[in-house]
């Protein structure tokens, strides 16, 4: 047998590459040819539909969306300072909750009792009531001191959010195999210690994927502050929609939600993608 | 800690579960320096016995003694009891999100308060002297099974531990692995650690250890010399069990 230095590939691999290649090419040339006819037949239908000047004028007039794209886009830069104070809230609140559940003993029942009911409320309650609720209701009371409005669907969002998020981050701490409970308890190591040594950065892998999706959720229920008065994207678009009777500037406000997700999107899969093949160990199949 | 006391002592302990009576009133003594085998068929209560010594398992009845203190007296610090033993399983639990020495170090910096760069020292120590100087800040997904349970080994003895509990440690290997986890044991034998071993191995059980204990049905039914209990037994069960595993 031919050491390692000494290695090169044999005619019969060099072979199997090249028939690979080609393989790969061929591919490529279907794919593409494929979409574009695909993307042909969609437009042609689009364009002979009978309603289909009228749905341009109302949904796609470029200068309309060019006239407000200015307003939506300073409205964005208010949510995507919303989405970053509500991911910072949502993962400490979160993760709070989340190991709230998990503590054990009888000094804790009502703690985990409330985190319990709290998950349980505020999964269920869609999340434009509890912006209501929030943002029109605890002002009304009095007690605090008169913040803007987007910081009160600030607080909405991580209200709800956190619900969701610690369900999400139990589940992976629940999925760490009691072995690696019963090794960090025999070293000495205290519950606590346990939880944040052991359970949590193990149990924080298993579920990144789905925490990247819930982000992604977020990223456009941001939009939903605009309920509550706020000049965001969706507000602005609203805005510009009721002055000129032209659905444009909602259609600009949702590509350019959609643009601030694309990247988070792309992300996600590629991060789960590499997670399953790094822990199935899959080979080719 | 009274001087003249046993480094553990077993007395009486029964375990349930549920209807399940799987320890029977088992009692043990062992002494410094002591290495005792516990063999026995699956489900005689080897592991249950384990799990009580190290609190993982509460008893029903009985008490255990570390080194005179009752460990099974509910006032215990459990986690303080847990720090001053020594346990290594079956399947080495290592910690995956955590490289070698992250693994070993992890009871003395976080349990023992041991300043971290000391630790690092001896546990460096400790895993060249085990061959696996190399693999320090290797991820245990790396290792060969062999040098997983030497890890494992280091991480439960870098905080001399007053007790060594070691279940059946090479179940879990390939057969041409089990030699160098078992060499192992040998050298912290020769550096007079007191160990209970459960263990399938039992040319390795009668090499290695002081005494040999055979549990059958949650009891101690025989315990005793390697000579006396591997070729001399006094029990029908005895000689049944050694027969089995043995293929005499």
């Amino acid at each position: 047998m031919p050491t390692v230095e000494t290695w090169e590939p044999s005619a019969l691999e060099l072979d199997r590459r090249r028939y690979r290649q080609q393989s790969l090419r061929r591919s490529a040339i279907v794919s593409i040819v494929s979409t574009l006819a695909f993307a042909t037949v969609i437009a042609i239908g689009l364009i002979n539909s009978p309603g289909w000047e009228a749905v341009k004028e109302s949904f796609f007039n470029v200068a309309i969306g060019r006239e407000y794209f200015g307003a939506i886009l300073k409205g964005l830069w208010l949510n995507i300072q919303v989405l970053f104070f509500a991911s910072i809230g949502v993962a400490i609140f979160g993760t709070l909750l989340a190991v709230i559940r998990s503590l054990r003993g009888p000094v804790w029942f009502p703690l985990r009792a409330l985190a319990a009911g709290y998950t349980d409320l505020f999964r269920g309650i869609p999340l434009i009531i509890v912006l209501y609720l929030v943002g029109f209701g605890v002002p009304a009371l009095g007690i605090f001191p008169r913040w803007p409005n987007y910081v009160w669907g600030t607080i909405a969002i991580v209200i709800t959010y956190s619900a969701y998020i610690s369900e999400v981050l139990r589940a992976g701490m629940e999925a760490v195999h009691p072995s690696q409970r019963i090794a960090a308890r025999s070293l000495g190591l205290s519950h606590a210690q346990t939880l944040r040594l052991v359970v949590i950065p193990q149990g924080l892998r298993k579920v990144v994927p789905a925490l990247m999706n819930d982000f992604v959720s977020m990223q456009k229920d941001v939009g939903l502050i605009s309920v509550l008065g706020a000049v965001d994207a969706v507000r602005a678009a609203q805005i510009g929609a009721s002055t000129t009777y032209n659905f444009t500037p909602y259609v600009v406000a949702a590509l350019l939600f959609v643009a601030i997700s694309f990247p988070m999107i792309r992300l996600t899969d590629k991060v789960s993608k590499r997670m399953a093949n790094r822990e199935q160990n899959s080979g080719t199949v | 800690m009274s001087a003249s006391a046993h480094v553990l002592e077993v007395r009486g302990v029964h375990k349930f579960f549920g209807d399940n009576h799987v320890l029977r009133g088992v009692d043990l003594t062992l002494n410094e320096h002591d290495v005792v085998a516990l063999i026995g068929a699956s489900g005689s209560g080897k592991s249950t016995l384990m799990r009580v010594i190290n609190l993982i398992e509460r008893v029903d009845d009985g008490e255990i003694t570390l080194n005179g203190d009752d460990i099974t007296d509910p006032r215990a610090n459990a986690d303080k009891v847990r720090a001053r033993i020594g346990v290594v399983f079956q399947h080495f639990n290592l910690f995956p999100h955590m490289s070698v020495i992250d693994n070993v170090t992890l009871a003395a910096r976080k349990v023992h308060s041991m300043e971290p760069d000391a630790a690092r020292a001896k546990a460096e120590t400790l895993l060249s002297r085990f061959g696996l100087a190399e693999k320090v800040e290797d991820y245990p997904d790396r290792l060969s099974g062999g040098q997983q349970q030497r890890v494992a080994i280091a991480r439960a003895i870098l905080t001399d531990p007053e007790l060594l509990l070691l279940d059946e440690i090479t179940s879990a290997l390939d057969p041409q692995l089990v030699g160098e986890v078992l060499d192992l044991v040998r050298e912290l034998k020769a550096e007079g650690s007191t160990m209970l071993m459960a263990t399938h191995e039992m040319s390795f059980a009668r090499s290695v250890a002081d005494r040999i204990i055979f549990m059958h049905n949650g009891v101690i039914l025989e315990e005793g010399p390697p000579e006396q209990v591997f070729d001399d037994p006094i029990h029908q069960e005895t000689r049944d069990f050694l027969a089995r595993v043995t293929h005499r």
